[in-house]
C-alpha cells in the first residue's frame, strides 16, 4: 500500500470512544435474548462466506458482530442487513466458535422494531399483516395478507399477474379460516404485549 | 402408526397439493393422521422476527393440545416443524422460560411429545424398504434434485442430522421410488424465503442460484418438502427467467406427490395438475423411460435364462436340430437363406460338410439371427471356392 493510500485509510478509521453504560447494557441484553456471546468470535468470516443473502447486505453476519464487538451499537441496529437475514441458520451451523449468529440477527432486528429503527419497511410490513391475520382469525389468511401488504406499502398492482392463475388452481381462500379459540389465540397476543413486546 | 397432523396455514391455499399428496401418502402407508384439533398459526418467520415470547407462545399453545391428544404431531411444512422444534427445545432446557411460557398461554405443557417431519418420517419411521414394497410405476430415469433447503435440516439440535450439509433423507426415499438422485451445489441453501415476496430484489437472486444449481448438475426436477420453497421455485420461476434472461422449466414436485404417483395415483388426485411449471409432461417422460428400461430388463432376463439352460438339456436339443439338418437339409436351408440359388449351395455344404452342419446346428439352437449370417458366410465361401 502505499503511503498516501494508508494516510487515507487513517482518515477514515472508526474513531473509537469508550463504551457507554447504556451500549454496554444493550449488548448483554440482546446476547442474553440471543443466547450467545459475541465475544467468542474470532472474525474468521465463515458465516459471512455461506450468507445466501450477503451480496445485498450492507454489514453482512461478521461485521455486525464486530460492530457489536467494538460498541457501535447505533450502526449495526441501523443496518438493513438485519432485515435481510433470511433465518436460514447456515451461519450459526457452520460457525467453529458456535456462536448462534441466526438468534443474535434476530434478536437485533427485535430491538429495532423496537426502537422503531424500522431499516427495511417492506419486510417490516410484511411481518405486521401476518401477524394480524394470526391475531384477528388463529390462522395465516393469505389472500388478505398480500392485500394489506400491497396497501400499506404503496405496490397496489404487484403480483397481480398471479392472482388469477393462483385463484384457477384453487390456492387462493376467499375468506379466512377462523378458528374456535380465536379469543385464546389474541389473548397471547395481548398478554406478550404486555410483557413489553411489540405486535 | 398414529400422528397428530398439523397442515399448516398454506395446506389448503398456496400449498393445497401438498395437503392433498400428504393425505394420500399416510393412506398409501397406512399412517393414521388425526389433524390437530382446533390449531393456531405457528407464527413462523414474521413472529420470531418480531417478539421472542410471541414466537414461543404461538406454537406451544399447539403442542399443549398435541399432548392432550396424546400424539406426537407431524408438521409437513418445514417452518412450521422448526418452530414447533423450537419450543419443545426450550421446553427441555429452559424451565423458567417454559414457566412463562405455560403463564401466556395458560396451559400445561408436558413435553411428552414430539413433533416430527415429513422426511423423519418417511426415511426412518417407515423406512425406504417398505416405500418401495408399495411402488407399482417406477420413477425410473427421473433425474432428480433433492432439494431440502433451510428449516428441515437446520438448526441440528432441531432436526437430529448427522450431515446438515449433505442430508440424506429424501435421496432415500427418492431412490427407493426409483429415481437417480443427483450432488448437487445447492441442496441446503436457502430459496429465498419470504424475501422473494418483500424484497425480490434479493429473493430472486437467491432463488436463480438454486436454479441455476440444479441445472447445473444435470437435474431435470427439483424435488421438495417444503411449501415455501415449492411456492417461489414454481410460481416465482418465470418471473426468475425472466430477469435472468434463460429457461429453467423445472418442474417441481413434493416428495409426496411423487411417492403417491409411484404407487399408482394419477397426478391429478394430489394435485400435480395445479403447478405454475407444467409438472405433467415429465411425468409421461419418466412413465416411457420406466416402460422402455422394464423391456430392456426382461430381454436381458430372457437372454440370460437361455444361457443358463441345463447343459444336458441344451445338448439333447442340438443333437435332435443336427438330426434335422442330416434329414433334410434342403428344408433347414430354406429356413435359413431366402435366395433360392444360394440356399441350394447350402443344402450342397450340410450335406457334405459335417463340422458346417454341426456349427449351424448348434447356432440355430442358441442364436438364429447368427445362424443366419453364419450360413450366408459360408456359401459366399463355397462360391468363392468354386469361381477360383
Amino acid at each position: 500500500m502505499s503511503g498516501k493510500k494508508g494516510a487515507k485509510t487513517v482518515e477514515t478509521a472508526v474513531k473509537l470512544t469508550p463504551i457507554t453504560e447504556s451500549q454496554k447494557e444493550f449488548i448483554s441484553r440482546i446476547e442474553k435474548e440471543a443466547g450467545t456471546s459475541i465475544h467468542l468470535c474470532y472474525q474468521c468470516g465463515k458465516c459471512t462466506a455461506g450468507c445466501p443473502a450477503a451480496f445485498a447486505m450492507d454489514y453482512p453476519p461478521r461485521k455486525i458482530i464486530r460492530l457489536l464487538q467494538l460498541g457501535m451499537v447505533d450502526t449495526a441496529i441501523n443496518a438493513e442487513s438485519i432485515w435481510l437475514c433470511a433465518s436460514c441458520e447456515t451461519c450459526t451451523a457452520r460457525c467453529p466458535k458456535g456462536v448462534n449468529i441466526a438468534s443474535l440477527m434476530d434478536a437485533m432486528r427485535r430491538a429495532a422494531l423496537k426502537q422503531g429503527k424500522i431499516t427495511d419497511k417492506k419486510i417490516a410490513a410484511f411481518n405486521k399483516g401476518f401477524l394480524s391475520g394470526v391475531k384477528n382469525f388463529g390462522r395465516t389468511y393469505e389472500a388478505g395478507l398480500t392485500l394489506q401488504y400491497n396497501l400499506s406499502t404503496g405496490q397496489l398492482f404487484k403480483d397481480m399477474a398471479l392472482g388469477l392463475p393462483m385463484m384457477n388452481r384453487g390456492k387462493v381462500s376467499i375468506f379466512p379460516e377462523r378458528i374456535k379459540g380465536r379469543d385464546e389465540v389474541k389473548k397471547i397476543f395481548e398478554k406478550v404485549q404486555q410483557l413489553g413486546g411489540e405486535e | 402408526m398414529k400422528f397428530a397432523y398439523y397442515p399448516g396455514c398454506s395446506a389448503d391455499s398456496s400449498g393445497v397439493e401438498y395437503g392433498m399428496s400428504m393425505v394420500r401418502t399416510a393412506e398409501i402407508l397406512g399412517i393414521e393422521l388425526f389433524e390437530l384439533d382446533d390449531w393456531n398459526c405457528c407464527g413462523a418467520t414474521s413472529a420470531h422476527s418480531t417478539d421472542k415470547m410471541l414466537s414461543l407462545a404461538l406454537p406451544a399453545r399447539n403442542l399443549a393440545i398435541a399432548e392432550k391428544q396424546g400424539m406426537d404431531m407431524l408438521a409437513p411444512c418445514a417452518a412450521c416443524y422448526s418452530r414447533h422444534r423450537n419450543v419443545e427445545y426450550v421446553i427441555e432446557h429452559d424451565p423458567d422460560m417454559k414457566h412463562r411460557i405455560e403463564e401466556i398461554i395458560d396451559k400445561k405443557l408436558e413435553g411428552s411429545t414430539q413433533t416430527v417431519s415429513i422426511l423423519d418420517v418417511l426415511a426412518n419411521k417407515i423406512g425406504p424398504a417398505t416405500i418401495a414394497s408399495k411402488v407399482t410405476q417406477p420413477l425410473t430415469g427421473m433425474k432428480a434434485a433433492c432439494y431440502y433447503g433451510c428449516l428441515l435440516v437446520r438448526p441440528v439440535e432441531y432436526t437430529g442430522y448427522d450431515d446438515p450439509e449433505d442430508p440424506q433423507t429424501m435421496d432415500e426415499v427418492m431412490k427407493a421410488l426409483g429415481a437417480d438422485v443427483l450432488d448437487w451445489s445447492h441442496k441446503v441453501e436457502c430459496c429465498g424465503a419470504a424475501m422473494v415476496t418483500s424484497r425480490p430484489d434479493v429473493g430472486n437472486r437467491m432463488l436463480y442460484h438454486v436454479l441455476q444449481g440444479a441445472k447445473e448438475s444435470g437435474a431435470e426436477c427439483i424435488v421438495t418438502a417444503c411449501p415455501l420453497c415449492m411456492l417461489n421455485l414454481d410460481m416465482r420461476q418465470a418471473a426468475v427467467e425472466k430477469e435472468y434472461h434463460t429457461k429453467f422449466n423445472l418442474p417441481i414436485y413434493y416428495v409426496t406427490e411423487l411417492l403417491a404417483f409411484a404407487c399408482g395415483d394419477a397426478p391429478e388426485t394430489v394435485g400435480i395438475n395445479k403447478h405454475f411449471v407444467d409438472a405433467i409432461p415429465y411425468l409421461n417422460e419418466v412413465k416411457k423411460r420406466a416402460a422402455e428400461a422394464e423391456a430392456q430388463a426382461r430381454a436381458q432376463q430372457d437372454k440370460k435364462e437361455t444361457v443358463t439352460e441345463d447343459p444336458e438339456l441344451l445338448q439333447k436339443k442340438i443333437n435332435s436340430m443336427i438330426k434335422a439338418f442330416e434329414k433334410g437339409p434342403d428344408k433347414m436351408a430354406g429356413r435359413l437363406l431366402d435366395d433360392e440359388s444360394r440356399a441350394s449351395v447350402l443344402a450342397e455344404i450340410i450335406s457334405n460338410d459335417e463340422k458346417k452342419r454341426n456349427k449351424l446346428a448348434e447356432l440355430m439352437v442358441s442364436d438364429k439371427d447368427k445362424a443366419v449370417k453364419v450360413a450366408d458366410a459360408f456359401v459366399t465361401g463355397e462360391l468363392k471356392k468354386r469361381n477360383e
